[in-house]
């Protein structure tokens, strides 16, 4: 049992589940010999040998759909892009294949694999390397979107999306790559997809998250309490399926709901989840669904990045707008 | 530094256009079965098609691609493959993927808009048709990955058209093929036409198989409807990506002699002579009148094959034509291992609009 970052989490849960199972590889640029960009893959090569930690050439396509024809082979492949601003090149293998094989073959072949993403603003990165898109994929039928925001979820949901017969997308939050560290017990207990965690239990107003900001959601939560608020928070954790039930009966519970996420408001995930507050908990709601998100531009360079990130302060400020009401 | 680095494309062609042997033939042309098999195949696969369009005509079948004009290159494919090797095909590979196992019916299905089409009940192993342009290239070098992990001597082939190598797909994966010194062989057949944009407009390259070069493949241009050429071709790619000495990729010359596809009419961007002059050199006829030659083929024999493929393919059309469509739940049953529970609600949504039809939908 030792305390880890989410980073050294994800390293954790790679090397189990590649000393578990011999099918599983993992692929991608500068993973091998270099452990990645980000240092998630390091020790790997040198443990599973290169004929299970590849090299790939720098060829996002490529590397999508590589995946896909090992994984219709039966190996598990854990593919990483080295930044979701570079899947986009990639896009049309999973979307168009890797999502749809099980469904246009009818179960005779399958994709049981794991697109790594880093993803998300907040560390003063080069253009291109700190949106988040993962609206574009949740909307994907057949691909599961995932992310971990701590590193016990990292470790247990990572060994999830890997078990998993189907194609997962984990994007990584990589502002909290090494913001945080938690006691991780690497014994492959992997922890449920497709299922909300509830985090914080509240009475009030329900909080609802996924990703980095969830350690500024509980954050924001801890303050309120200083104001009398008694607030829930739900961290999502896998955008698709979504898992309605958890976030419908906190809602009839507490009769107000608060959706925090990083990305552009418009068609972001926070829209599917509040129309499904309305289409199925209305009836509970005492206060219009706030969203509290990044902004419908384009993500601003560093100088400007903390002014686009949701923070504390605009959760708290949301939160008491629907309690007035 | 060298002062120049040379290259080449290699060509080797057997049959003149007439079907007359150029030279001294392969060792494969000694198994005269092998050779008539491979034209009672080319035969099958034709019928087919002209069976399959007519259905498309009368409204029983969905847009489809026509296989006129490589039948000679897919049969030649699905004979050089082992059973245990994987097809990557693209979407003119009937004649291929016949002798893979795929059923006629399983055919008709999927263009007939049944996913069950791909559920092929034998070859269990190979890709469904890629519709998306050149994007089962990067299947194809994932599954020859697979085979070089696991240190099994399996060869992928993979087909492209012309069209695909413009595209990124078909590029990175021969990149890949050559740095990782995979088990694929990539068959172009370039019927020199991508719909309706002409190979000339495709790429400035001499040759579309010298695109290997640059990802360090040996790279070969034949006659795609010379069988004997493209045999040898496919044989000794295969042999050597089965040896463990890597990727190669051939460029198959052919015509496309149909329409890109059913809703498409070329008469609007082709020049009626070209076609004419294709018909004339043209891989089934060509088989046949070597068969001829060889002493191997008569007027009778193909009176009796026509009629044999007439049958196979009326009663594959029949068994399609009475094959219900799935019941509209498939559509949600197959999307992941195990039905999410977010998509229940969705999915009684459908069985009700199906018990209210009284499953006639």
């Amino acid at each position: 049992m030792t305390d880890v970052t989410l980073v050294e989490a994800v390293n954790l849960a790679l090397a189990r589940e590649m000393a578990n199972d011999d099918t599983v590889v993992v692929m991608g640029e500068d993973v091998a010999t270099n452990g990645g960009v980000f240092r998630a893959t390091v020790g790997l090569k040198e443990r599973f040998g290169y004929k299970r930690v590849l090299d790939t050439p720098l060829a996002e396509a490529l590397i999508a759909g590589t995946a896909i024809g090992m994984a219709t082979q039966g190996l598990r492949p854990v593919a990483e892009f080295q930044f979701m601003g570079f899947i986009y090149a990639g896009m049309e293998q999973i979307v168009s294949h890797a999502a749809r094989m099980r469904n246009r073959t009818r179960g005779r072949l399958s994709c049981p694999l794991v697109y790594r993403a880093p993803f998300g603003g907040g560390i003063h990165a080069p253009e291109h390397h700190s949106e988040s898109t993962e609206a574009l994929f949740a909307h994907i039928p057949g691909l599961r979107v995932v992310v971990p925001s701590s590193p016990q979820r990292a470790y247990g949901l990572l060994l999830a999306a890997i078990r998993d017969p189907d194609p997962v997308l984990f994007l990584e939050p990589k502002r909290i790559y090494r913001a945080l560290t938690q006691t991780v017990e690497d014994d492959g207990e992997a922890l449920p997809l497709d299922t909300c965690f509830t985090l914080r239990e509240g009475d009030d107003v329900t909080l609802i998250t996924w990703g980095a900001l969830v350690q500024e959601t509980l954050q924001a939560a801890r303050e309120l309490t200083g104001q009398g608020v008694s607030a829930e928070v739900i961290d999502v954790a896998t955008l698709n399926p979504l898992d309605r039930e958890t976030l419908i009966c906190s809602v009839t519970k507490t009769g107000r709901a608060v959706i925090v996420h990083e990305a552009c408001r418009s068609g972001g995930v926070g829209a599917e989840i509040a129309a499904t507050l309305a289409e199925q908990a209305f009836l509970d709601l005492q206060a219009p669904i706030v969203r509290v998100t990044g902004f419908d531009t384009v993500m601003p360079y560093y100088r400007n990045e903390q002014a686009y990130l949701p923070g504390v302060a605009d959760i708290i400020h949301a939160v008491e707008q629907v309690i007035a009401l | 530094m060298k002062d120049r680095y040379d290259f080449t494309v290699s060509s080797r062609g057997f049959l003149d256009d007439q079907g007359h042997p150029l030279n001294d033939l392969p060792a494969l042309a000694s198994d005269t079965e092998r050779v008539l098999s491979a034209y009672r195949n080319m035969v099958l696969s034709r019928t087919l098609d002209n069976k399959t369009i007519a259905l498309q005509r009368t409204g029983h079948c969905g847009t489809y691609p026509s296989v006129l004009g490589h039948e000679v290159i897919g049969t030649a494919i699905g004979q050089c493959l082992d059973p245990t090797d994987v097809l990557v095909p693209y979407y003119r590979d009937q004649a291929a993927q016949i002798l893979r196992g795929v059923s006629l019916t399983e055919m008709l299905l999927y263009w007939g808009g049944d996913e069950r089409g791909s559920a092929f009940e034998h070859c269990a192993e190979d890709l469904p048709v890629a519709v998306p342009i050149a994007t089962q290239c990067c299947h194809a070098v994932g599954v020859a990955s697979a085979f070089r992990i696991r240190n099994q001597h399996r060869v992928v082939a993979c087909s492209v058209g012309d069209g695909a190598t413009s595209k990124g797909d078909f590029l990175e994966s021969l990149n890949l093929a050559g740095a990782w010194q995979l088990p694929v062989v990539f068959i172009i057949q370039n019927n020199q036409w991508a719909i309706s944009t002409p190979r000339r407009l495709q790429s400035g390259s001499e040759t579309m198989a010298q695109k290997a070069i640059g990802a360090g493949l040996p790279a070969v241009i034949v006659d795609g409807n010379d069988y004997f050429a493209i045999s040898d071709a496919l044989t000794r790619a295969i042999t050597r990506a089965r040896a463990g000495k890597g990727a190669s990729v051939i460029e198959a010359l052919t015509y496309r002699l149909g329409d890109h596809t059913t809703a498409d009419d070329s008469t609007r961007y082709r020049d009626a002579e070209e076609l004419k002059a294709a018909w004339a050199r043209e891989g089934v006829k060509r088989t046949q009148s070597y068969l001829h030659q060889a002493g191997l083929w008569s007027a009778t024999r193909e009176q009796r094959l026509q009629a044999d493929c007439k049958s196979r393919v009326d009663s594959a059309v029949a068994a399609y034509l009475k094959t219900p469509p799935e019941p509209p739940t498939a559509m949600i049953d197959s999307l992941f291992a195990t039905l999410p529970p977010a998509l229940q609600a969705q999915r009684e949504q459908l069985a009700r609009t199906q018990e209210k039809s009284g499953g006639d939908l």
